[in-house]
């Protein structure tokens, strides 16, 4: 069994759905947990503290690297197969055939763009909090400021106060939401759970997912920014606070 | 010296015949069985049944096609569906009736003892489909579906929607991939067989040519099977794929085997009518549209008028006026009457100048009434791919506007002949299928010719192949380095340079389409004995001016479609000239075979038994010398010959 | 209606190809696709030039031997058709259109616009089929089958392994074809005997004889002759799954 999932084309596309599978029960995991920061900067730190340097944390986020790296270089493996099977010659013309979203198509960059993306958020954030733990230190210098490993709540306010982080995390969410677009129902497809009645429940259940997530992480990433805007100093704004401006 | 004829026909009542065959045949034993090779010529039902079963039973078997794949033969394009009595409609039908309706419908020129045959076994075949994966219709229940066809009273016909024949080939295309993948079946796709190698009067292989290649190949076998299909491609447009073709056949014959009856071509009723003189082939619509469709012409000539120029649309003319000339004509069968009969028909009609169309040759196939009586859900299920495929070819959408249908040639009831065996003149070499000539007189009902494929193949010759093979094990491999061998590559060697240094002003198709236009105008629906006479003469000229004036392109030894097609119509324009002698030699009307000076009263055909119940077989005797024709009498021990009847 | 035609021309597998440009004029709207190739080639013929060698049979849409990408589209671009159901209707008067081979690694030109499918047999040939022995069989209604399930593997059956998935797929994948067949006969209980072995061993053989792996973009679907759904990959790929954790 091993090795079907090593050598075979089934085998490697279930490799595919699995971990991206994983990967999008996290993702739904992290956007609830950004949620609380809009809700209490202080319970969302008591969730990063919860998360820090200790064994089970970590060795969540060992595992959920390994997924990633699985995933992309699987992603990377096919990808050559599929481009060495489309032959040296290639078609002077192609065209986009009716009913192909042009994400299927592209899932390849699309990842490389979350994949970028990713290393990007692990230094805002990863680098700065469990990482910092890891490494025996109490916190670290964010910008002009000591910011505590905990506290997440605080590296994300200083984080989307900067437009460019903005404009990149836009980028980044935009690209993980064309690739879970197709990635989510393709996923169902790759198991082999699908069929013809089943096709506009399942696509429609991965765009309302993928919508959600992004629209999740993107709530914390423009009220963080705005809340910066207003410059009321708090961490994120109340109500009272906002409603002045 | 006149040809042998000995058909073998077992001795004993009707209905024993074959099972006493069987047993008194000789069978070869597992461990001869793999000394023996069998070159299996085509892949379409026939041969693919055939190859398969074979490679089964253990013999050493390698099957050859010209298109990429076995799957590709033409058998794929059957639509309507299969005959077999099976009775699942408890309406009476039986192994006599259907034995009685293929008889009466080939107009009691085939051989009652094969006939039988294969109505018997044509349950198995059912049988044998289903349990190989074939999706046949079903009703809710889960048993098989049956649809009625022409020529019978009965419902009889298994389909898998309009792709009857496809999903026979696919199931025994499947059953062949099983053998190649066992080793015991080799597989030569894009081979062409150029000759048949006869060795000290035996067959013993073939010449071949690999069409990617252009190599000339030996392949020596103890035994050759010829399943080729039919030659209706010598009327250049056919609804026969553009490959099909009656050389394979062709070869035997000028080899030594006896050709029978070569003059019975059925023309399908209905079938898209012609455009234009750029056409390349003719397409079928199904003649299980008939079950429902209702076939028509203005009975007024205004009407006609106004319909060709537009004026008035068909729909418009009221249903007084409308002539529903099969229904009126023939009340007990109505649009159900054999093919020869409706495309006769739809000939006598035009030519009073009722046809539809700017050519005047075309009728109308209506399902208006159907539509009303089922709704347009049941007649889209049941025939939609056929109205897509209309509307795509002609830009007409046939739920609104009735078809228009012409008669076109579809098969070739004659072939080479075979004996009960299966064998040709020429011992070791069998035709089965549509490539001989055994079991459709000289009409075939529809879905009959998918029956015989599969009947040949799985049921009767891997039998009766091992009576003579039987004889052949003590023979040792057959070798290619022999005289024979030599001589027939030779010859087709010279054969393929004379083609490609002649040079001259007209392509392969400009002759091919003057074939076709001598041989439909002379030797098609109604023949003369002056228009035969016509086509003998013009077709000479048209021989001589081809062996001096085509130009084939290309080379040798190479991929070369002109070179094939031009190796093809070689001998079309022989085997065209035989058909015009056959016809002119059968001086009477039967089946697909009308000579407008034998006809009833009211236009039927009218047979002479006591002068022409027998099969004509033809003997070569050289490309400018009249061949020879030996009577095969064809005795009706048990069936009544009557005035085919389907008035009443 | 007059034309400009762009087609790959290439002397044999083993040669280098290109493109060549050729004026077909006076065709009529009803002409098929095939036949207006076939005006050009006896024109050509009539020049003393080799004529465009391409792959056709039947011409009704059946035997899946016509296999030209035209314009971009495996079979020319209406839906559902085969090259050889297209009507010069559905092009424009006095256009440019290019006709190209199939494309795919597992697909060599022979020459010109054949290429050698070779490798589709082959799948079959590993597994694609009901191991039944001529003549011992039971009655054809011995086993009652849902109309249902018969209907959905016939749709599956429809194929008529004319290449255009692999053709049109980025990846080069077969699926759509082995799912065809697996799928068809998994839908039946006489195929469902040894659906585990079919599946394991046809898509093994997809795999050694180089076509892409599916990533659902369903081209092979938009662009299939019978319309073969992706459906049917979601049976293959369940058939395949569970032969495997049965292993």
């Amino acid at each position: 069994m091993s090795c079907f999932l090593c050598n075979s084309s089934l085998g490697k596309k279930l490799v595919m759905s699995v971990t991206g599978c994983c990967l999008v029960l996290f993702l739904l995991f992290h956007m609830a947990m950004n949620l609380v920061s809009l809700i209490s900067p202080e319970a969302y730190n008591t969730i990063c503290a919860l998360l820090g340097a200790n064994w089970y944390a970590v060795v969540a986020t060992v595992g959920l690297a390994a997924l990633v790296v699985l995933h992309f270089v699987y992603a990377l493996i096919l990808t050559i197969n599929n481009y060495r099977a489309r032959g040296a010659q290639r078609y002077a013309i192609t065209v986009n055939e009716p009913g192909v979203e042009w994400a299927s198509k592209n899932m390849l960059l699309l990842g490389f763009i979350v994949v970028v993306g990713l290393l990007v958020h692990l230094c805002h954030f990863w680098s700065k909090m469990m990482f910092v733990e890891l490494c025996g230190a109490e916190g670290s210098m964010v910008g002009d400021a000591f910011v505590h490993a905990t506290d997440g709540a605080a590296l994300i306010a200083y984080t989307f106060s900067k437009w460019y982080n903005v404009v990149i995390y836009i980028v980044w969410l935009a690209a993980l939401w064309l690739h879970l677009n197709h990635g989510i129902w393709s996923m169902v497809q790759t198991v082999g759970w699908a069929n013809d009645t089943w096709y506009p429940r399942i696509k429609c259940a991965a765009k309302v997912i993928s919508t959600l997530v992004i629209l999740g992480f993107m709530a914390v990433v423009v009220v963080y920014f705005i809340c910066s805007l207003c410059g009321c100093g708090a961490e994120v704004c109340t109500e009272a606070c906002c409603a002045g401006h | 010296m006149a040809l042998k004829l000995d058909s073998k026909t077992p001795a004993g009542e009707l209905s024993q015949k074959w099972s006493n065959h069987k047993a008194a045949i000789k069978v070869v034993s597992p461990a001869n069985k793999r000394k023996l090779d069998i070159i299996i010529v085509g892949t379409g039902l026939g041969g693919a049944s055939a190859a398969a079963s074979l490679g089964e039973l253990g013999y050493n078997v390698k099957v050859f096609c010209i298109q990429d794949s076995p799957r590709r033969a033409h058998s794929i394009a059957a639509q309507g569906g299969i005959n077999a009595a099976k009775n699942y409609q408890n309406d009476n039908d039986s192994v006599y009736r259907l034995f009685y309706d293929t008889i009466k419908g080939g107009d009691y020129r085939a051989r009652e003892a094969n006939v039988y045959r294969l109505a018997e076994v044509s349950n198995l075949i059912i049988d044998q489909c289903v349990a190989q994966g074939v999706p046949f219709a079903r009703e809710y229940g889960g048993l098989l579906a049956n649809r009625s066809f022409g020529g019978a009273q009965v419902s009889r016909t298994f389909y898998a929607r309009g792709q009857t024949g496809q999903q026979l080939l696919l199931g025994a295309y499947a059953a062949l991939n099983k053998e190649i993948a066992a080793g015991s079946v080799k597989s030569y796709p894009r081979q062409e067989m150029l000759d048949i190698v006869v060795e000290d009067g035996e067959a013993k292989g073939i010449i071949a040519r690999n069409l990617v290649t252009g190599e000339i190949e030996r392949h020596g076998a103890h035994a050759v099977v010829i399943a080729t299909g039919g030659y209706g491609n010598v009327f250049f447009l056919s609804t026969n794929a553009m490959g099909s073709n009656g050389s394979a056949a062709f070869q035997c014959y000028r080899k030594g085997a006896g050709f029978a009856n070569p003059c019975f071509t059925q023309i399908h009723p209905t079938c898209i009518p012609i455009h234009g003189t750029q056409q390349s082939k003719l397409t079928l619509m199904s003649e299980s549209l008939r079950n429902d469709g209702r076939i028509w012409v203005p009975k007024k000539l205004e009407d006609v008028e106004a319909i060709r120029k537009g004026t008035k649309m068909p729909s418009d003319i009221a249903e007084e006026d409308r002539d529903y000339y099969l229904e009126r004509r023939y009340p007990a069968f109505g649009n159900l009457v054999p093919r020869d009969v409706a495309s006769r028909a739809a000939k006598e009609r035009c030519d009073a100048g009722f046809g539809v169309n700017e050519t005047g040759l075309a009728v109308f196939l209506d399902f208006k009434t159907a539509i009303e009586r089922l709704g347009k859900e049941t007649i889209k299920q049941r025939y939609g791919n056929l109205f897509d495929m209309y509307e795509e070819i002609t830009d007409v959408n046939p739920y609104e506007q009735p078809m228009q249908i012409f008669p076109a040639v579809h098969y070739t009831m004659g072939g080479i002949w075979v004996d009960y065996n299966l064998m040709t003149t020429i011992p070791g070499l069998y035709a089965i299928g549509e490539a001989n000539f055994s079991d459709h007189g000289a009409n075939r009902l529809g879905a009959s010719a998918l029956m015989q494929g599969l009947a040949d193949g799985y049921f009767v010759l891997p039998y009766t192949i091992g009576d003579y093979l039987s004889k052949k094990i003590q023979a040792p491999k057959v070798s290619t380095d022999t005289p024979a061998f030599a001589e027939a590559e030779k010859a087709v060697k010279e054969k393929i340079e004379k083609l490609l240094s002649i040079n001259g002003k007209q392509s392969v198709d400009d002759i091919h389409k003057r074939l076709g236009n001598i041989m439909w105008n002379n030797v098609g629906m109604a023949r003369t004995k002056e228009s035969l006479e016509t086509a003998i003469a013009e077709i000479q000229a048209l021989r001589k001016e081809f062996w001096s004036d085509v130009k084939v392109v290309g080379t040798a030894d190479s991929f070369n479609v002109e070179l094939e097609k031009a190796i093809r119509l070689v001998d079309y324009l022989e085997l065209g000239e035989l058909m015009a002698r056959d016809a002119l030699n059968r001086e009477e009307s039967c089946g697909g075979h009308f000579r407008s000076e034998h006809q009833t009263e009211d236009g039927e055909a009218l047979r002479h038994d006591d002068k022409f119940a027998y099969a004509a077989v033809w003997e070569y005797k050289g490309m400018d010398v009249e061949p020879e024709m030996t009577k095969e009498v064809l005795d009706y021990e048990f069936i009544h010959r009557a005035q085919r009847n389907y008035k009443d | 209606m007059n034309f400009t035609l762009k087609i790959w021309r290439q002397k044999d597998a083993k040669s280098k190809g290109g493109f060549e440009t050729y004026k077909v004029s006076n065709i009529s709207p009803d002409t098929s696709f095939l036949e207006m190739l076939d005006i050009l080639n006896n024109d050509l013929v009539h020049e003393g030039k080799e004529p465009v060698a391409f792959d056709h049979d039947c011409r009704e849409g059946i035997c899946g031997m016509c296999s030209l990408h035209i314009n971009g589209h495996a079979h020319g671009p209406s839906q559902a058709v085969t090259t050889c159901q297209m009507y010069m209707r559905k092009f424009k008067d006095g256009s440019t259109i290019t006709i190209e081979p199939w494309r795919s690694a597992a697909f060599p030109v022979i020459k010109d616009l054949v290429v050698n499918r070779g490798a589709y047999d082959e799948i079959l040939q590993a597994g694609g089929y009901v191991s039944v022995r001529t003549n011992s069989v039971p009655d054809g209604n011995a086993i009652p089958i849902p109309k249902a399930d018969a209907d959905e593997s016939m749709d599956a059956a429809a194929c008529v392994g004319c290449g255009a998935c692999a053709a049109t797929c980025k990846n080069g994948s077969a699926m759509l074809f082995v799912a065809a067949r697996v799928s068809s006969l998994a839908k039946l209980p006489q195929g469902r005997v040894e659906g585990a072995r079919r599946a394991k061993a046809m898509v093994a053989k997809m795999d050694e004889l180089g076509f892409g792996n599916c990533t659902n973009t369903g081209a092979c679907q938009a662009q299939c002759p019978k319309q073969i759904s992706i459906a049917h990959i979601a049976r293959l790929n369940r058939e395949f799954l569970a032969a495997k954790f049965q292993d």
